[in-house]
């Protein structure tokens, strides 16, 4: 296995390097960047013509309503949930393996977040008529029934979003005065400045940050597990067959983690190569977190289990009869692809020789969010087909290009966002790679030279 | 008698504590050690051992915030469900409790979070000008102290200072 950190890196060094990331990425960069654009361009050009020739080109119709707009929209809030999550949970468990990849995993949350929203939108069809929606008194007699959990998804969205970027910002200051220390003029130099709001490092400064990050982290743990129970809510609080079920809340919020584990592997191996952070991303690390996935993937198929055992044994004849559907009718390959791609295909996340083989951790980690994205479609799009009465069964139907160059698009969309952001930020935290060197060296001077010294 | 201030880099995090203690200790004539000014480019609690507990209130924004959030939040959606007859109840009672509780709970964290950010800036005095005495070297790797006094302290600074390796001493004149 690769090298750890090491204890006796420059701190200048650590400067030098993060602020390279900003200037001369590998060439890879620009590919990646110019492929997240062509992606867009495809999405772009699928909802210029929904727009203007009707959603009807979607194939988007009764009884299938929400089709992959919807299943999308909740493979990006459940993507969002690991990096800002995750980040506050090990932040509070003073997890210091956390310190170099938080950063990139907590834009991952804001960006995912921001896809998602996109998909509200998109689902919506008549964009111009979206502040029909907001709920405000208005002579339209429109209001918002705040019973719903689809009420309850736009709020909890809102403050996840809005606390998550505050969090993500808010963490970045004293890097962001690097920068401001470090980069000589341009539009950088004046963005860096007025970002970095005049920090110093004084005693009173980290005093207050301290704290200040430390709230804030204690708050986002009990939104996040609320966020996608609220999403989780939007079906189980239904009488949807297939959805109707008490596990849904902390089956989405172990689907999430996952997902968003699965997720923070794959780019840490891009950023690894793309900014050359060899020294800072390194083997152990992914070596945690891909352990740390492993687990959440056990997790999330005892779930899966517990919810087919809570339908098969209990006495809804439809949702029974919806859960064979899944496995046997026309969803059946893309149920049991989302099966082996959640739960057997990480299984070799177990064997240490895997564990830090990057180019199969590569393959594997997407392969699992198709396996998490299959899960969101086979939530969604079966109980659709095969609801409680026969007249409104529609098994044939499929998702027009129109509905998948959106989703293709969408990626392209996430990714542009997230490489411009680790191009203009820094997606190392420098001043906390610098906080665990420290204390790793105040650690080894600490250490007896010889067993039993104490 | 005009003011004074001096900014004394350190290499070592150890060094520039042993300053701190050294200028405590020495009871210099117009100094007062509460004006004394750590920077660092890393957070150093331990620092709080010499230069004393110092208070720190955001946790009250935070407090006030949120339960700001939540009220508000709550009594916005109930008088919303009280003041619109024409949505159907079911023979629900009016304003409906738990479900109220959800969007009460997420503005509850809302208004923490804003309202923590607030107190943040006001508590650490941000967003503040530069001062003018203040080294790019202390985002990279050295310590900064900051002390301010009168012309006849200088020297007793310096000294103390140079004793414990400062690296670079930048000085000027207060207003």
């Amino acid at each position: 296995m690769g090298k750890d950190i090491r204890e006796d890196i420059a701190w200048a060094q650590i400067n030098k390097d993060v602020l390279k990331s900003l200037e001369s990425p590998r060439r890879m960069y620009w590919i990646i960047l110019f492929i997240a654009i062509a992606m867009i361009g495809v999405a772009v050009g699928s909802e210029v013509y929904q727009y203007q020739t009707g959603m009807g080109v979607s194939n988007k119709n009764n009884s299938h309503v929400w089709g992959l707009y919807i299943a999308t929209f909740i493979f990006w809030i459940g993507m969002s949930h690991s990096g800002t999550l995750l980040s506050a949970i090990l932040h509070l468990m003073h997890a210091d393996w956390r310190k170099p990849i938080y950063r990139f995993a907590e834009a991952m949350t804001t960006f995912s977040l921001m896809t998602a929203g996109l998909f509200v939108l998109v689902h919506l069809g008549r964009l111009w008529m979206v502040y029909y929606v907001m709920p405000y008194p208005n002579e339209r007699w429109v209001w918002p029934n705040f019973q719903s959990p689809l009420v309850w998804d736009m709020f909890a969205i809102a403050t996840y979003l809005s606390s998550s970027v505050l969090f993500l910002y808010v963490g970045m200051i004293p890097d962001l005065a690097i920068c401001r220390d470090n980069i000589h003029a341009g539009w950088r130099k004046k963005l860096y400045t007025v970002m970095s709001l005049g920090w110093e490092g004084t005693d009173r400064q980290w005093r207050n940050f301290r704290i200040t990050y430390l709230t804030i982290a204690c708050f986002l743990i009990p939104l996040a597990v609320s966020v996608h129970s609220i999403v989780a809510s939007d079906f189980a609080m239904s009488n949807m067959p297939g959805w109707h079920v008490t596990s849904f809340p902390p089956y989405f919020v172990a689907g999430a983690l996952y997902s968003g584990c699965a997720a923070i592997i794959t780019l840490f191996i891009i950023l690894r190569y793309v900014f050359k952070f060899e020294e800072y991303m390194t083997l152990p690390i992914m070596k945690k977190l891909v352990r740390l996935t492993f687990a959440i993937a056990m997790v999330w198929t005892y779930l899966n289990l517990i919810e087919f055992a809570s339908v098969w044994y209990g006495h809804d004849q439809t949702a029974k009869d919806q859960l064979i559907f899944k496995a046997t009718g026309p969803y059946a390959p893309f149920f049991w692809a989302m099966i082996f791609f959640g739960s057997i295909l990480p299984l070799m996340l177990a064997f240490k020789r895997f564990q830090t083989h990057l180019p199969i951790l590569f393959v594997v980690s997407i392969l699992l969010n198709v396996g998490m994205w299959l899960e969101r479609w086979m939530i969604i799009a079966p109980s659709f087909a095969h609801g409680h009465y026969p007249w409104t069964w529609d098994h044939d139907q499929w998702p027009s290009l129109v509905q998948w160059g959106i989703v293709f698009g969408s990626f392209g969309w996430f990714t542009l966002l997230f490489m411009v952001f680790c191009k203009v930020f820094p997606s190392v935290s420098m001043y906390e790679v610098k906080e665990m060197v420290y204390h790793r060296s105040l650690a080894l001077k600490h250490k007896p030279a010889v067993k039993g010294d104490y | 008698m005009s003011q004074r201030h001096l900014l004394a880099l350190f290499n070592d995090f150890d060094e520039a504590v042993a300053a701190i203690a050294e200028l405590r200790g020495a009871n210099i004539k117009g100094f007062d050690i509460d004006d004394l000014i750590l920077k660092s480019p890393i957070e150093h609690p331990e620092v709080e051992k010499v230069l004393g507990d110092k208070p720190v209130n955001v946790q009250w924004f935070t407090l006030i915030g949120a339960c700001m959030g939540g009220l508000l939040a709550f009594f916005l959606v109930a008088s919303a469900q009280a003041n619109f007859f024409s949505q159907i109840k079911g023979g629900k009672p009016i304003v409906p409790l738990p479900p109220d509780f959800v969007l009460t709970y997420e503005m509850f964290i809302l208004g923490g979070v804003f309202i923590t950010i607030l107190g943040f800036l006001i508590c650490a005095g941000l967003p503040a000008k530069r001062s003018p005495l203040y080294s790019a070297k202390v985002s990279e790797d050295q310590i900064g102290i900051l002390v301010q006094g009168d012309e006849s302290a200088v020297a007793i600074f310096k000294t103390i200072f140079t004793k414990h390796k400062a690296l670079e001493i930048q000085e000027e004149a207060g207003k």
